[in-house]
């Protein structure tokens, strides 16, 4: 037997005992929440939840519902928008801090004052301060994910081997050549690092601040977080579950994409 | 017909001169010298060994000729021109002087092939295809055929050392400086590494200044010994290695190589013995 078919027999039986695990999470869950019917006595905690029977009941009768859907939209749009600004701006802001120590004096001082406030409290000030919701939102979640890139960037491209850099002084690398193939790709890895764990905070925020910030009109809007509030304040449990159960699936796509596209740039790295 | 045996021809460039060079780190603060007065003279093609204990400024002095600092005295010429002195603290990094570091420093994110392009793509007197070409060509030459497109980090550490070296010499360099570039290697993959090493050294000859801990390395590679006093670095000894070149492993187990062993060992240990009480002293 060849070693690959070990690997990928190896793998399935991973696979295999993850889908094992998830079914007897489920079996559980689902007798725990029959519990008072079943054995006539309440199993506390999960015995208030919403079996996954009714979860998938409530679920189907969702997909075909447009604003569901709408909502996967609404969040989806959010984290991106707010991740992508943070990418286009931290990126930059810290590279250019590792390699101008004028300007690392000036701005790094001011962003580490900011950077412990959590985005969240930043929620009443971007509503008063942004002239829509939507655009107070997006800046909350931008925020999520701008603090941690930048902290990486900047770290990685402060960590760079000296030697490196002296290498390819030697041979004859302009400044700009030393920064576009020297500074820029050894700094990559942690730029995915910290997209990855920016993108996982971005979500977080989102759902909070779509909750906080509410529906705007009619509801129809208000993304992931407000379909989770407005089924809490409907009543609807199953919802609520259906609600936490998407954004973990949506989060597992964003972060899934991520490491696709961040192996794409970083080849280099998928053989330690 | 008969070929030419360039083995012991020498080339024209690449003598350093090393003049009365001091180097202190932090003159203004804790003022550490690092060097002292050190003048060596490096004729070009020689294979120049500077041994010497830990610490006592072997990097420093490779540093000021690579032009990674500046020196606080004293000149550095390369064939008659000055690099630094006087008025000029730090020399210019260039590709006539190449340095292979201790640890290494091919760039990961690089293919092997990628790598020893680099020096030649960033002077851009060829073209891309004409680079390739020849780097191709030096990899096979130097054994790294079939290694041309994996990462430096898909490769042993044995091969990686070689397509630095294979990267270096793409610089056509004048002087190569060494900075114990095998002291992370086992001993077996560090005599094959010696002895590739000198079979690209007999096809391209240049001024080589090379670290190292190693004596057995160091009489092994080098016409000369110059072994270092400790810390601040001078030349303390310097051994004349008259075993002819070409070699090969076999001369590890001739008299005359033992008999240089043992007039280098002594002082070597005498000096690393001085570094250890001095550590001692100031610890
Ligand atoms: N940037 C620096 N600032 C201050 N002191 C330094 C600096 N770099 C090196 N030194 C000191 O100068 C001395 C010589 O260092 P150097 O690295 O040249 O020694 P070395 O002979 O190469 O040692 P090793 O054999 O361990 O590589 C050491 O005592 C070291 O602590
Ligand atoms: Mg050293």
């Amino acid at each position: 037997m060849n070693i690959n078919k070990l690997k990928s027999n190896f793998s399935m039986r991973a696979a295999f005992r993850g889908l094992i695990a998830i079914i007897i999470f489920i079996a559980i869950w689902e007798f725990g929440a029959r519990s008072l019917d079943l054995i006539g006595y309440r199993v506390p905690f999960i015995g208030l939840i919403p079996p996954p029977t009714a979860v998938l009941d409530s679920w189907a009768g969702l997909v075909v519902d447009p604003s569901y859907w709408q909502s996967w939209y609404m969040s989806f749009m959010r984290v991106f928008t707010g991740f992508l600004v943070a990418m286009v701006v931290g990126i930059p802001l810290g590279l250019y801090m590792a390699v101008n120590r004028t300007f690392y004096g000036i701005a790094f001082p001011s962003f580490e004052i900011l950077r412990p406030i959590p985005p969240l409290a930043w929620v009443p000030a971007s509503i008063i301060f942004w002239p829509t919701q939507e655009m107070s939102i997006a800046f909350v979640t931008f925020l999520g994910a701008f603090y941690t890139i930048v902290i990486n960037v900047l770290g990685g491209a402060k960590s760079i081997n000296r030697q490196y850099l002296q290498a390819a002084q030697s041979m004859g690398a302009s400044q700009a050549d030393i920064f576009r193939r020297i500074i820029l790709p050894a700094t990559l890895p942690s730029i995915v690092v910290g997209s990855a764990v920016g993108m996982g905070i971005t979500w977080e925020v989102v759902v909070a601040a779509e909750m906080i910030s509410g529906g705007g009109s009619g509801g129809a809007g208000g993304g992931l977080g407000f379909f989770i509030w407005s089924s809490y304040v409907g009543g609807s449990y199953e919802q609520i579950i259906v609600g936490m159960i998407s954004i973990g699936i949506a989060g597992y796509i964003s972060s899934e994409l991520l490491r696709k596209l961040g192996g794409r740039f970083t080849p280099w790295l998928k053989t330690r | 017909m008969s070929t030419v045996d360039k083995t012991n021809l020498m080339p024209t460039k690449g003598a350093i001169r090393i003049e009365d060079v001091v180097k202190i780190y932090d003159p203004e603060g804790t003022a550490v010298m690092a060097v002292d007065h050190c003048s060596i003279d490096i004729p070009a093609g020689e294979i120049c060994m500077i041994v010497g204990p830990s610490g006592c400024g072997k990097t420093t002095l490779l540093n000021t000729i690579a032009g990674f600092h500046g020196l606080t005295s004293g000149h550095i010429y390369l064939d008659d021109e000055i690099l630094c002195g006087p008025g000029k603290e730090k020399a210019e990094p260039g590709s006539d002087r190449i340095v292979v570091f201790q640890n290494g420093a091919l760039f990961p994110w690089k293919t092997n092939l990628e790598n020893i392009a680099f020096g030649p793509m960033m002077e851009g007197k060829l073209s891309k295809g004409e680079i390739y070409q020849k780097a191709r060509k030096m990899m096979v030459d130097a054994g790294l055929e079939g290694t041309e497109d994996a990462y430096p980090g898909e490769v042993s550490s044995g091969l990686r050392r070689r397509v630095e070296i294979v990267r270096a010499l793409m610089n056509e360099p004048k002087v190569l400086l060494f900075d114990e570039p095998y002291r992370a290697l086992d001993s077996l993959t560090k005599s094959v590494m010696h002895e590739a090493l000198l079979e690209i050294y007999y096809k391209n000859k240049v001024t080589i200044f090379f670290i190292t801990h190693d004596l057995e390395e160091a009489i092994f590679l080098g016409h000369r010994l110059i072994i270092m006093s400790s810390r601040p670095c001078k030349p303390k000894k310097i051994v004349e290695v008259d075993i002819p070149h070409p070699r090969d492993y076999s001369v590890l187990t001739s008299p005359r190589f033992r008999e240089i062993m043992n007039e280098a060992k002594s002082v070597v240990n005498e000096e690393a013995r001085k570094a250890f009480e001095a550590g001692e002293k100031e610890g």
